[in-house]
């Protein structure tokens, strides 16, 4: 529910913007600033009060969504992708393809993602599909390592060999045979990726390193708002609350996708044996 | 067991040169120009050729790659564009910073997460169960910067503004020093990074202690007549903490990314702090040298934790 309304908040945001008549990278001219020049706090006309130079900060913050949907999505859509491909390839083939590949998947989960995120950044400048890429980077080898290990379990069942004995070629076994048991599992991982990935592009634009002004983030609001914490409360705390309701929304989505999708968990204890 | 330990520490020595080796691509070979950023946006290209020769970016990469191993393989990192003080000794000069931060709040985090989380394993669906779920994932859901903020807004700020200055908004003072000003500097940068990290080790020790408590010996454990808190804490927790173990050392490892934010937050001068400010002036040797210092943390980690195994659970011994 809660994210359904994030995404239309996301895909309306120009439509509200016009209606209420404010532009999210505009000041407004007649009032958006107090006279000694701070930001304005909540009234009628701006609900979420203005930023340092008199802009909407309630129009910003449903632009921000956008970004932070943007980057939480397509980051772990392409991890979550890569990982699948890459796990089903190492899992099934074995030999020296899964040793190099799971290997591979182990030096990538050893970096120091956060640092090297912030160096790579800083090397090719920030740009939303920069952060998109590094999210996705180090994002993909743990979906990698758990289709990997599936998969091994996975193709030693019976209906495999059947499979194979029918004359059915590694691709056909791969996706159509191995993949849709692992719907499951990735889907959850999919959900509880969307949150992190989230977090990490508003962590990267926080340090000033991931999108950069004037487009507006929640982290890099957040980042300017530190500099009137002590006179405008509304322009820290509503880029914070958005930032917040989304993760925490789609980690809740994550734990019931989860709980519907495996038959253990849970209902384990409740069958006390 | 020691072959295990041989595997563990060759495989962890191929992670760590290939981490050097993305490091040297990424700022040696990589299409973009280190010396055109570091001799600045309107420089002739006589300085741009000047800089490349002193950095020696001119000679092949081979050559380059050569020194740069040798280098590290001496401990040697090269001293830092800015003050020409030598990487290590700038690094050296942070780490007990960045120790202490780690230390204090793995100690904590370990202590909230796993307590919280066997309350809530042993009274599922409790209102103790409940509440600790939820807090869980409300900390889980938190960025490590957004608590940060939150924390040094509400107890640094405002309790400022009250006439309550309990706790410094910046500044570290050495163990040696003085002990207690030492923790009344850490606080809160314990409390951040271990609160956001705890509401992970509540979900995994709840869900773990879960699952051990229906196994079978632990059903005979109750036949024997066995009190409930040693059940608990001896038989069940015991084997429960394995996968928690993993996760730790993971933490661990990857905790210099999580003390980025907060060391940045709370203006502790530690390995996080120096990365970002060193990321942002482009001093490349200084950011090599943390992210080899953190690369090596990560894989030491790993190790430990595989030896942890062996001790933990018998089972894993025989492998």
């Amino acid at each position: 529910m809660v994210i359904l309304l994030i995404v239309l908040v996301a895909l309306f945001a120009p439509l509200i913007a016009d209606a209420v008549g404010h532009k999210p990278n505009e000041a407004d001219q007649l009032g958006g600033l107090t006279p000694e020049g701070l930001p304005l706090g909540p009234t009628w006309s701006h609900p979420f009060g203005t930023d340092y130079l008199g802009r909407d900060v309630f129009i910003r913050v449903m632009y921000a969504a956008r970004i932070s949907l943007v980057a939480g999505v397509v980051a772990s859509t392409v991890a979550v992708v890569l990982g699948v491909l890459v796990g089903l390839l190492a899992g099934y083939a074995g030999g020296i393809v899964d040793t190099v590949l799971a290997r591979t998947m182990d030096v990538i989960l050893s970096f120091p993602f956060l640092l090297f995120g912030i160096a790579l950044v800083s090397i090719s400048g920030p740009s939303l599909a920069v952060v998109i890429g590094v999210i996705a980077f180090f994002s993909w080898a743990a979906v990698g390592r758990i289709v990997r290990g599936q998969t091994i379990s996975l193709k030693e069942r019976e209906y495999i060999e059947a499979a194979r004995s029918l004359g059915a070629n590694p691709f056909r076994i791969m996706f159509v045979e191995i993949f849709p048991n692992l719907i499951a599992p990735v889907l959850v991982y999919l959900t509880l990726l969307i949150p992190s990935a989230i977090v990490f592009e508003a962590t990267l634009s926080f340090l000033g390193l991931g999108v950069i002004p004037p487009t507006p983030t929640w982290g890099n609001m957040l980042a300017e708002s530190l500099g009137f914490y002590q006179v405008a409360w509304w322009y820290v705390f509503f880029p914070a609350v958005a930032l917040l309701i989304t993760t925490l929304a789609f980690n809740l989505l994550g734990d019931s996708v989860r709980d519907a999708l495996d038959p253990r968990g849970e209902h384990l204890f409740r069958e006390q044996r | 067991m020691t072959l295990f330990l041989i595997r563990r520490i060759a495989l962890g020595a191929v992670v760590l040169w290939v981490m050097t080796l993305a490091v040297f691509v990424m700022f040696f070979v990589a299409p973009h120009n280190v010396a055109n950023l570091i001799a600045g946006r309107q420089a002739t290209p006589e300085t741009v050729a000047l800089v490349k020769h002193r950095l020696g970016l001119d000679r092949p990469v081979i050559d380059q790659y050569r020194d740069y191993m040798w280098r590290l393989a001496h401990g040697n990192l090269g001293y830092s564009f800015y003050n020409s003080t030598s990487v290590r000794s700038l690094i050296w000069q942070r780490v007990p910073v960045t120790l202490s931060l780690a230390i204090g709040a793995a100690a904590l985090w370990l202590l909230m997460g796993i307590s919280a989380g066997v309350l809530a394993a042993t009274r599922p669906r409790s209102f103790a169960d409940r509440a600790v779920t939820f807090i869980a994932l409300f900390f889980y859901s938190m960025p490590s910067f957004l608590l940060g903020v939150i924390v040094f807004y509400l107890l640094f700020y405002r309790l400022h503004l009250a006439g309550i200055g309990w706790f410094p908004g910046n500044g570290y003072v050495a163990f040696t020093q003085s002990p207690w000003r030492w923790a009344q500097h850490l606080i809160l940068p314990w409390f951040t990074l271990a609160l956001v990290t705890a509401a992970t080790y509540a979900r995994l020790t709840r869900g773990s202690m879960l699952d051990v408590l229906n196994e079978d010996y632990i059903r005979t454990a109750r036949a024997k007549g066995l009190r409930e808190r040693r059940i608990v804490y001896r038989h069940g927790l015991r084997s429960a903490l394995t996968p928690i173990v993993t996760q730790f050392g993971i933490d661990f490892g990857t905790l210099l990314g999580g003390v980025i934010i907060v060391e940045n937050i709370f203006g502790l001068p530690g390995l996080g702090q120096q990365a970002v400010q060193s990321v942002l002036q482009q001093d490349l040797p200084v950011v090599i040298g943390t992210i080899v210092l953190a690369a090596s943390f990560i894989v030491v980690a790993n190790i430990v934790v595989d030896v942890a195994y062996g001790f933990l659970d018998p089972r894993v011994r025989i492998h």
